[in-house]
């Protein structure tokens, strides 16, 4: 099942809604990268509230999306990991140390305006 | 009593599929919600080493008891190429496929019971036990 990637101002919000299979996740990287050069994005917001296993595959996924848009010059927050898929996470020993997360959509969009204000000051203050 | 579950393992939506069924046999046991998890997870990863590097095998999962507490049994088997140096297979960080080399000792850490048997060219059983907690 495609994730739906949905247009916010400067900023791309993926929602996944359901498992995701490994072809639903390559697909995601495909779609959040030529979607990110279309809408010139410069965020996203990757939404796994909905994920309940988050395996090496999928964690490696996601990471990749982070690095890849990134330097596409957007940054990309992944938000809504529960507790649980946390725990496993650790236990399984991925390293997202290098990827921006957030609690919920509303803490991940607020850092992303936070980022792109930072660049736009002029600095000094 | 749940009976016995074999997922065939060809395709990545068959990972998902697998560890569902786990998940499902897994709440009927009154297992919490984080070893649901890790026990998902744990699936994953071994359902996923088949797809890999096998192309096909099969995911089988029981319930086992032993004295009063129950668990869940996981045979992960196929017929694929095997594993050489199982040793170096075990050791965080190595892969062989495109992955970060988690997969195996990682798995080994969500379970309780972790048995690995491969012969290069035979093929690969990988048995995994999560116990209900006392």
């Amino acid at each position: 099942m495609a994730v739906p990637i949905l247009k916010q101002g400067p900023f791309l919000i993926a929602s996944i809604q359901a498992a995701l299979t490994d072809t639903d996740v390559i697909r995601l990287q495909d779609d959040v990268m030529v979607q990110v050069g279309r809408f010139r994005s410069r965020g996203i917001v990757v939404d796994v509230t909905a994920l309940d296993v988050m395996d090496s595959f999928v964690s490696r996924s996601l990471r990749g999306i982070a690095h890849m848009t990134r330097l596409r010059g957007a940054e990309t927050v992944i938000v809504g990991i529960q507790p649980e898929v946390a725990f496993a996470m650790v236990q399984l020993g991925m390293n997202f140390e290098d990827v921006h997360t957030a609690l919920d959509l509303e803490e991940g969009l607020a850092f992303l305006q936070h980022q792109l204000k930072g660049e736009s000051d002029p600095g000094g203050g | 009593m749940a009976d016995d579950i074999r997922v065939a393992i060809r395709t990545d939506a068959d990972v998902v599929t697998a560890r569902q069924e786990a998940r499902t046999m897994g709440a009927s046991l009154g297992f919490t919600s984080t070893d649901l998890t890790l026990l998902a997870t744990a699936i994953s990863e071994v359902a996923r080493n088949i797809t890999t590097y096998a192309g096909m095998g099969q995911v089988a999962l029981r319930v086992v008891r032993q004295g009063a507490r129950e668990g869940i049994e996981v045979v992960a088997s196929d017929d694929g190429p095997g594993i050489a140096d199982v040793e170096l297979a075990m050791r965080d960080g190595y892969t062989t496929g495109n992955g970060l080399g988690l997969g195996l000792p990682g798995t080994r850490r969500l379970v309780d019971d972790f048995e690995l048997a491969t012969e290069p060219g035979v093929g690969t059983t990988i048995r995994l036990v999560k116990w209900t907690r006392a």
